[in-house]
């Protein structure tokens, strides 16, 4: 009897350990830039929670882990930027208190509300943005070679390797052949696909995030299409020679967006670190992420970055790069459909 | 009469008892998802989730895709490369091992062929992947000779090399325990009888080591073209396997019942070679 209560009191102890820490912990769906403790630690820290991470590549494994999992299990995602509408579609998010939130020091292009606000409500702030542009070698390829993209329709076979991801790497291309990303739809896919087809010809590989910096850092290549500054700004220290271009016809600008999970247990400690990660030092760990570097929305990180930091992502020039790029495409579902029939082909070839 | 019957119905009532474990084991996790994943194959994704009426659209998909179908052909022919290889490779190692090597050196041939099984599948790619690299390990020691680089990196080569460097060591296990459970008498039979050693080997030790041959190979054949990690590292995106496909299918669609039919498909391709290996190794 004494042994069945001993037992009864630890299981009694425990499952008020669990759900006193149940308590204390706040979920995120996060890219892999979200991990680094210089992000995370001074978070927790300050609200004595445990922040557990999650991450993911892809918008789609996003909402596989979602369709799998319980409401409430979530607190705050990382979503692309392009992405938002379909999330708020299907009801992850909840609106955010934008009152709160550091609008007044966001880059203007980065509001995006045709993303982010719908009826009137809005559901997610952009937090990072970058290109999906050139990146290359400049011990071995000329800036001057690269600045027209269909020079690269050309390249030496195994010079170049190509990013792993359709929609950046097509509205690229599409670029280069003069459309507008956000114009497009079915009928440019053929002129899509021949110059795809032409890159992937003179490609060594075509990779993700790792294997794209390993093909450029280890010299296996000269070029990658689809890079950027979030492929060489972290290594430029280490490889001076990297280097990135934006060409004539312009470059993708790629944004990542963080929200609140509509079903989120916990709502108000999910927005404190909604602002937690839009502050000008959460803005300015996040730019410099040791998973990949970008820029911050948050204009307000500047004052926190060292001048080194901000030149390798080139701060001053932002203006001016902003003004060429283009959003990613934005596909409705059958174009989306479409455009990754494209990109399946491609990678078979 | 009757006692017999009823000894046996007990025997019967005892090995299905003594059976139910592992049935209840394979019910559980191999037959349960299979079906689950086989009627998930028949549903289509749809913008707001699935569409649950059976159809074999996603089965047409897959014909009407040459791309599909090409990953398909490709998984079939590295997993047919990287068996032959590893076969060819693994006899004669494992020969070494269980034959000529004195006993006294056998274990420590034998934890030097499972020695690769100790780091991690991504790691031992990885590391293939710089010993394979335009300026990698291979290509400096044939500059160091004063040869020409070979361009093996992101390729199909690359994949069929890493595969077979892990395969050909699971093979040799399969097929030394094959060798060492052969009389020595048998080949010293041959020997009196005037058989060559070549005869002895033909006539005599390879077709009673043919059943570990052929399970190491079915092994090598179901694991290797269900592999993910391998093509992807290895292969440098330029040779699109059907695994890969599987993933696309999850991580950028969001179309599990695709998914779900291209692993059936796999599932499939692996019955056959099951059934092949049965039909080859079944008594004449």
């Amino acid at each position: 009897m004494k042994t069945t209560c001993s037992l009864m009191a630890i299981l009694a102890g425990t499952t008020f350990m669990a759900t006193g820490a149940l308590a204390q912990e706040l979920n995120a769906l996060v890219w892999c830039d979200h991990t680094d403790d210089a992000l995370i630690k001074p978070f927790e820290e300050k609200f004595g929670v445990t922040v557990n991470l999650k991450e993911y590549e892809g918008t789609g494994a996003a909402l596989s882990l979602i369709e799998q999992s319980q409401p409430g299990d979530w607190d705050v995602l990382v979503i692309d930027g392009i992405d938002v509408p379909r999330a708020v579609s299907a009801g992850i998010l909840a609106p955010l208190p934008t009152e709160s939130l550091p609008y007044d020091t966001l880059f203007p292009e980065l509001v995006m509300a045709e993303n982010h606000v719908i009826d009137g409500q809005t559901y997610a702030i952009s937090e990072k943005f970058g290109y999906n542009t050139i990146s290359f070698n400049s011990s071995a390829v000329a800036a001057d070679a690269l600045a027209d993209m269909t020079a690269l329709w050309g390249a030496a076979p195994g010079s170049l390797a190509v990013y792993d991801y359709y929609l950046p790497v097509m509205g690229l291309v599409a670029m280069g052949l003069g459309l507008n990303t956000a114009d497009l739809g079915m009928d440019d896919l053929p002129a899509i696909e021949a110059a795809l087809m032409k890159l992937k010809d003179n490609a060594s590989s075509v990779g993700e995030v790792v294997a794209s910096q390993t093909a450029i850092a280890t010299g296996e290549v000269d070029i990658l299409v689809g890079g950027g500054e979030w492929v060489t700004a972290g290594l430029v220290s280490e490889i001076p020679e990297l280097d990135w271009i934006i060409p004539d016809q312009g470059a993708v600008r790629w944004s990542q967006s963080i929200g609140v999970f509509a079903d989120s247990s916990q709502p108000d400690l999910a927005v404190e670190f909604v602002k937690h990660v839009l502050s000008p030092e959460g803005q300015a760990a996040l730019a410099t992420s040791s998973c990949y570097w970008a820029m911050p929305a948050n204009a307000a990180a500047g004052d926190v970055m060292t001048a080194e930091q901000k030149r390798a992502l080139r701060w001053d020039d932002q203006a001016a790069y902003l003004a060429k790029a283009q959003l990613y495409p934005a596909p409705d579902a059958d174009l989306d459909a479409a455009m990754q029939d494209v990109w399946t082909r491609f990678l078979a070839r | 009469m009757i006692r017999a019957a009823s000894i046996e119905t007990r025997d019967r009532r005892r090995a299905l008892a003594l059976a139910a474990p592992a049935l209840a084991w394979t019910a559980a996790f191999f037959a349960l998802p299979f079906a689950v994943m086989a009627t998930a194959s028949l549903w289509r994704r749809t913008d707001t989730g699935f569409d649950r009426r059976p159809s074999l659209e996603n089965y047409a998909d897959f014909w009407s895709q040459s791309a599909y179908v090409e990953a398909a052909v490709n998984s079939v022919e590295i997993t047919l490369a990287v068996t032959c290889l590893s076969v060819l490779l693994a006899y004669p190692l494992a020969w070494i091992i269980a034959v000529e090597l004195p006993e006294r050196y056998r274990r420590i041939a034998l934890a030097l062929a499972v020695i690769p099984f100790w780091t991690s599948y991504v790691v031992r790619s990885y590391a293939w992947s710089l010993v394979l690299a335009k300026k990698g390990v291979l290509n400096g020691w044939l500059a160091a000779w004063g040869l020409g680089a070979l361009d093996l990196a992101n390729s199909r080569a690359a994949t069929v090399i890493g595969f077979t460097h892990f395969f050909t060591m699971l093979l040799v296990l399969t097929i030394y325990a094959s060798l060492v459970q052969l009389p020595r008498n048998l080949r010293l039979a041959a020997a009196d009888l005037g058989a060559s050693r070549f005869q002895t080997f033909r006539f005599v030790v390879l077709p009673l080591t043919l059943p570990g041959v052929a399970v190491g190979a079915f092994l090598t054949f179901a694991l290797c073209i269900g592999d993910y990690v391998t093509p992807q590292i290895l292969g440098g995106g330029n040779d699109l396997a059907l695994p890969q496909l599987v993933m696309l299918q999850i991580s950028r669609r969001a179309d599990l019942p695709m998914a779900a039919a291209l692993s059936v498909i796999l599932m499939v391709l692996v019955t056959l070679a099951y059934l092949a290996m049965a039909r080859w190794m079944r008594p004449r």
